[in-house]
């Protein structure tokens, strides 16, 4: 039996619909689109700011200031704008809850 | 160098052994609990990135073997400085053992010589042929045979170091050995070309050489484009920095070479060099076209970007250099390591029995060295779009640095660095 035909039998169809929406892993593919600079889950191997365990409303912040040109920036003024503020929250709540 | 690398042939060659013992009863050593087995080609910035979050994301429920003819990886990324004589070939080496010890990853170091899609094989050349439940291809580029008449066989005399390797070196020695007043020729292929920035960086980095070391020289830059294909504003005053040391000379597609005088042929040109480093047209890395997967101008692989699934072929994914590019997407490092991350969502969730991800992101970062300390930059980010089918630049987002500066230059070191270990450990 394939996993789909468990959902259905679990009375769990309306997941798929769901799925359809939003990923279920959407916050975490997000967050990984950083982990280029800032290190896997966050965690940076030096010479870039780490993201993991950072409080949600600071790291929201630093965007909001990186967007705005109130931080100054050699690329993340650049690169915050290509994000949208639903996807920056889940990214920060996904970095925040990291160890 | 020559230690290291041996070292990190012979430990390879070991390890490569072990998984092909490890391969034969890959069903009894995974156990029960895996999920299904993913065989990857290529051990690059695509490959290995999909290889490692594979593992990581699936909490080691997904076999994955990944098989790579290098015993370790060696970054195209960075490798300009070795030839500028800033960095050294270890410095640009990282080896596999991360992702063997730490993540799980049944590594084989080999070369395949046949995919066979509708069996779900892979063939290699020394460890036998390998079931898949799904294929990731990140084989990367090869050179289009014939394109430049006279120059197939001869990378010797005429290197590309297009691939960083023993190519690095080769070019290295070349430019050291060529007397002052000599004329280093650079020859640009025509777009789409991995790395875009690449060959106006390091047409910097030699010139920067030149002005230290071989003042009275020239660095000459044939380019098949009509114009520089990155940043190119900020090359433009970089190049102008060097003033005589390098001439730009746009529209200068190469017909063929003469190897015995290391003359380029353009069309109503041509043009003799001491050091002759010709980039050569490329395509889709080889195994990726003979292994019948769809191509887009006979060069590039056409693929689903949800799944980066190669069109009508099930079971087999496709990653980096070797795409037909979305819009104003590069064939770069870092975005194979972003479409690795796709990929390995994607592979995971069908394993799961679930859609793919239907909004994916990729972006991208491109440092490039204008000399030893000052550095440049381009970004993008790339949201999918729905209707188009394809991820699309973010209008009004990226962009490129208003100067080169010393403070970027730290931070393309510190990219590199953290780029390695996101894909290696």
């Amino acid at each position: 039996m394939n996993p789909k035909h468990a959902l259905a039998m679990l009375g769990l169809v309306g997941l798929s619909a769901a799925a359809q929406a939003q990923d279920p892993n959407l916050a975490r593919n997000l967050a990984a689109t950083c982990a280029n600079c800032h290190g896997t889950n966050g965690r940076s191997v030096g010479g870039m700011a780490s993201l993991a365990g950072e409080a949600q409303d600071k790291l929201m912040q630093a965007l909001s200031d990186f967007k705005s040109g109130d931080r100054p920036a050699t690329i993340m003024h650049q690169i915050v704008k290509g994000y949208t503020d639903e996807q920056l929250k889940l990214i920060t709540a996904w970095y925040a809850a990291q160890d | 160098m020559f230690t290291r690398r041996d070292f990190l042939k012979s430990a390879g060659i070991a390890a490569a052994g072990g998984t092909m013992l490890g391969g034969l009863s890959a069903c009894t050593t995974t156990g029960s609990a895996s999920r299904g087995h993913v065989v990857i080609v290529g051990g690059g910035y695509g490959g290995a990135t999909t290889a490692k979050y594979l593992r990581m994301w699936s909490k080691g429920t997904v076999d994955v073997t990944l098989i790579e003819r290098n015993p370790a990886f060696i970054s195209c990324p960075i490798s300009n400085l070795v030839i500028g004589g800033i960095k050294q070939m270890e410095d640009i080496t990282v080896g596999y053992d991360g992702l063997k010890s730490k993540w799980g990853v049944r590594l084989i170091t080999d070369e395949v010589t046949a995919v066979d899609t509708a069996k779900r094989t892979v063939a290699t050349a020394r460890n036998g042929t390998l079931d898949y439940d799904r294929l990731v291809l990140s084989p990367g580029i090869d050179f289009i045979p014939d394109a430049v008449a006279g120059l197939d066989g001869n990378q010797e005399r005429i290197p590309h170091a297009w691939k960083a390797g023993p190519q690095t070196v080769l070019l290295r020695r070349q430019l050291q050995d060529m007397a002052d007043g000599g004329v280093f020729a650079l020859h640009v292929p025509k777009a789409p070309y991995r790395c875009p920035p690449g060959p106006y960086e390091r047409a910097c980095v030699v010139a920067d050489y030149l002005r230290r070391a071989k003042p009275r020289s020239k660095v000459l830059v044939l380019d098949a484009n009509a114009e520089i294909q990155s940043k190119k504003a900020l090359f433009t005053k970089a190049f102008e920095s060097y003033g005589s040391l390098i001439e730009y000379v746009p529209n200068s597609e190469l017909r063929g070479v003469d190897v015995a005088t290391l003359t380029a042929e353009l069309e109503f040109d041509s043009v003799k060099a001491d050091v002759l480093n010709v980039i050569p047209p490329m395509r889709a890395g080889s195994i990726a076209i003979e292994a019948g997967l769809p191509l887009i101008n006979g060069r590039w692989v056409d693929i689903d970007w949800l799944t980066m699934g190669a069109k009508g072929v099930p079971g087999v994914h496709v990653l980096g250099d070797a795409l037909f590019p979305a819009p104003t997407m590069p064939k770069s490092g870092h975005m194979a390591n972003q479409h690795g991350k796709v990929a390995a969502a994607a592979i995971l969730n069908l394993f799961e029995g679930i859609a793919p991800n239907p909004a994916p992101v990729v972006m991208n970062t491109c440092y490039s060295f204008v000399d030893g300390t000052n550095v440049i930059h381009v970004a993008s980010v790339h949201q999918y779009d729905a209707e188009k089918r394809q991820p699309m630049p973010v209008q009004g987002a990226g962009g490129v640095s208003a100067a080169a500066s010393e403070i970027e230059g730290k931070a393309a070191l510190a990219w590199a660095r953290n780029i390695w270990a996101d894909m290696l450990a």
